[in-house]
């Protein structure tokens, strides 16, 4: 089975390990760390990717942005993204699903919750 | 007729006589066996449904002994397959118990990896902060940090509130000071019913290397999402505390003696010019 190549756009680098760590455990997968919506815009435009996790809040570029970045590529339309974020209200999963991600979730994070939806993105039994 | 012929008639007679007789007698004991063999026919008759009975009753209770025991054994294999699955949820419950314990150690060994990469003082307060909002899954907190000279303790970073707005607090003095005096951890009981005091938080974890105070981890209000502390929260905050306080402490001597490195090496630049 080839490694499935996760992007995480993060600017904390303790939550890009947290996030990178629990998603090592799934062994084929091939993980690429961006700072901001820029920088993962910047390593999406240079190879594929089939899942990405992205932050709300980041400088530079947020994660909505992003997303939405995301979506109007035709390469990306139907690449998986999960938000993960400190905003637990309704109204903000609302926002981030209607933007184009495929899941949500909140923090603090617990890895389980990272690996059940990235195995269900990835369709890994 | 003549008596030649006369004699040679009754012989005739008599022979004929002879075989009807002996056809007779032959008649009689064909009915006489007819008889016996009837009568040989009703006892059998009457004594094959004995026969089959007692046999039948044989097998009956053959087959009864059986069906016990294969009762028996469905019983026993039922109570195994009852021991099994519940072998089995404990086994479940245990790999969940593990699967959790596993995960709050990765996200522990994360963490310290992450507070000691670092020798700078304001990295180590980003990173505590980080590891607050991200794994504790606070949304209001502030690191306060003992002066021992003064013995008041102040803020020196937050989140969620204006470092300004924390009041410093004297040592022994209310719960923060309390805590920063005793050592022991502070937890409202009520999570749900607390309301936000500056000088009365929600938790309160003393910065401890051994049993040497350095500062206090205090805070104020959780995540939308986070309504309650779990089991392990209690023992993560005192963990994760333990590696802050030294993560705090060697950056602060570390700044210090780069500090006192640089004022040295200006003297001896001043000396030697």
């Amino acid at each position: 089975m080839p490694p499935y190549n996760i992007l995480i756009v993060e600017d904390s680098p303790t939550m890009r390990q947290l996030i990178s760590f629990a998603l090592k455990r799934l062994r084929v997968v091939r993980i690429v760390e961006a700072n901001d919506g820029v920088d993962g815009l910047k390593k999406l435009s240079a190879e594929k990717f089939d899942l990405i996790f992205t932050d709300i809040n980041m400088p530079i570029m947020d994660g909505l942005k992003l997303v939405s970045l995301v979506r109007t590529d035709s390469n990306y339309k139907a690449t998986p993204i999960v938000v993960i974020t400190t905003e637990g209200a309704q109204e903000d999963r609302e926002r981030a699903l209607a933007l184009g991600a495929n899941a949500y979730i909140t923090k603090p994070i617990q890895p389980n919750n990272i690996l059940d939806v990235a195995r269900k993105l990835l369709k890994i039994a | 007729m003549s008596r030649e012929e006369d004699k040679g008639m009754h012989g005739r007679a008599e022979e004929f006589l002879q075989v009807f007789k002996k056809g007779a007698e032959f008649t009689q004991d064909l009915m006489r066996e007819n008889e016996r063999l009837r009568y040989r026919i009703i006892e059998l008759e009457e004594s094959l449904p004995n026969r089959e009975g007692a046999s039948l009753g044989d097998e009956h209770t053959r087959l009864s002994k059986r069906i016990e025991e294969l009762e028996r054994e469905k019983e026993e294999i039922l109570n195994r397959i009852k021991q099994v699955e519940a072998e089995n949820q404990n086994f479940a419950a245990r790999y969940i118990e593990i699967e959790e314990e596993n995960n709050n150690l990765a996200n522990l060994y994360i963490a310290s990896y992450q507070l000691h990469s670092t020798l700078d003082f304001k990295e180590v307060l980003q990173i505590i902060t980080e590891i607050i909002i991200n794994l504790i899954g606070a949304e209001e907190f502030s690191i306060m940090l003992l002066d021992e000279k003064t013995n008041e303790i102040q803020a020196v970073a937050c989140e969620g509130i204006q470092r300004e707005n924390i009041p410093p607090v004297k040592l022994g003095r209310g719960v923060i000071g309390e805590v920063a005096k005793t050592g022991e951890n502070f937890f409202v009981e009520d999570v749900s019913g607390y309301v936000q005091d500056l000088e009365n938080p929600m938790v309160c974890i003393p910065l401890k290397i051994k049993e040497h105070v350095i500062g206090v981890l205090v805070i104020y209000k959780l995540l939308v999402q986070k309504t309650t502390f779990a089991a392990v929260d209690y023992e993560l905050f005192t963990l994760l505390a333990g590696h802050a306080a030294t993560a705090i402490f060697s950056s602060r001597l570390y700044s210090d003696s780069e500090r006192k490195l640089s004022t040295i090496q200006g003297f001896i630049d001043l000396l030697t010019k």
